[in-house]
């Protein structure tokens, strides 16, 4: 199932750089988080996810990389409140896209924004939590996927 | 014309208004969830709205209804990231007249709206 899940997401990524970076990103062999481990850039973004499956979603990058990135979606003065806005989006549009899918009943939340470096994210109870390594013109990033399959919800 | 941007995303209302460039809109408004949607299309009569669906408070497949039932002639491009079929059946269900896909960029964006106001 992890598997099979990580795949979709990095697909996600990988269409959002495409289309809107209009550059691929890299995406390296997923791994394990392990518990408490400082995984968070500068700007993070998370999503809960319901339904058929639940957990969350986080996309993570530092500064540097949103300051890169914002020009190219037209933002010409980049700052930090357009890198949180960023984070959220690109959250959202890597969560939504995998409805495709995933199917409508993997519902998602509106992002929450996370500024700074937590010591540790939060992910759901009984779930594992992947991290999915994303470079783009030399920036990494990465996507946290802490998904667990809703028995309640198929 | 007038057109409504939707959108709880500053970096998606922002990104859509630029796409507009030296288009035909004369006056574009913006709102960050569905209630505001429909007070905004109640004030505004926009000839278009762009619609997205995971807002806070009002999502924008309830604003679609909402702004329907005042208006049957309102003109909605839906804007999601939702890639499911369903959501995009169900808002054409619901009276939107075009579903676009997001990421969009500025190229999908007038083309989509050139695509809806041909109709």
């Amino acid at each position: 199932m992890e598997e099979a899940i990580l795949k979709i997401f990095a697909q996600s990524v990988t269409r959002y750089f495409a289309t809107v970076a209009n550059g691929q990103a890299v995406l390296g062999t997923p791994y394990l988080s392990v518990d408490n481990e400082s995984v968070a850039f500068d700007f993070s973004a998370v999503i809960g996810i319901t339904g058929s499956h639940r957990g969350n979603i986080y996309y993570t990058a530092p500064r540097e990389k949103l300051h890169a990135l914002l020009p190219l979606i037209g933002e010409a003065a980049p700052d930090d409140r357009l890198c949180a806005e960023l984070v959220g989006e690109i959250t959202n549009t890597i969560s939504g896209n995998a409805r495709e899918q995933l199917g409508a009943g993997f519902m998602i939340s509106t992002p929450f924004i996370l500024e700074g470096k937590p010591l540790s994210v939060h992910t759901a109870r009984d779930t594992t939590c992947y991290i999915i390594p994303v470079s783009w013109n030399r920036h990494s990033s990465r996507v946290l996927v802490s998904l667990q399959q809703n028995p309640g919800n198929p | 014309m007038k057109l409504l941007i939707v959108d709880d995303s500053l970096i998606m209302r922002r990104a859509i208004e630029r796409s507009l460039g030296q288009s035909r809109f004369t006056e574009v408004h913006t709102a960050t969830n569905g209630l505001l949607a429909v007070e905004m299309f109640e004030r505004h009569q926009p000839d278009v709205v762009t619609m997205d669906i995971t807002m806070p408070d009002m999502d924008g497949l309830a604003a679609v209804d909402e702004i329907m039932k005042r208006n049957p002639r309102a003109v909605i491009l839906v804007v999601s990231a939702l890639a499911d079929k369903a959501t995009a059946v169900e808002a054409v269900k619901r009276g939107a007249q075009g579903f676009l896909l997001k990421p969009v960029t500025a190229q999908s964006v007038q083309a989509a709206l050139d695509d809806i106001l041909s109709d």
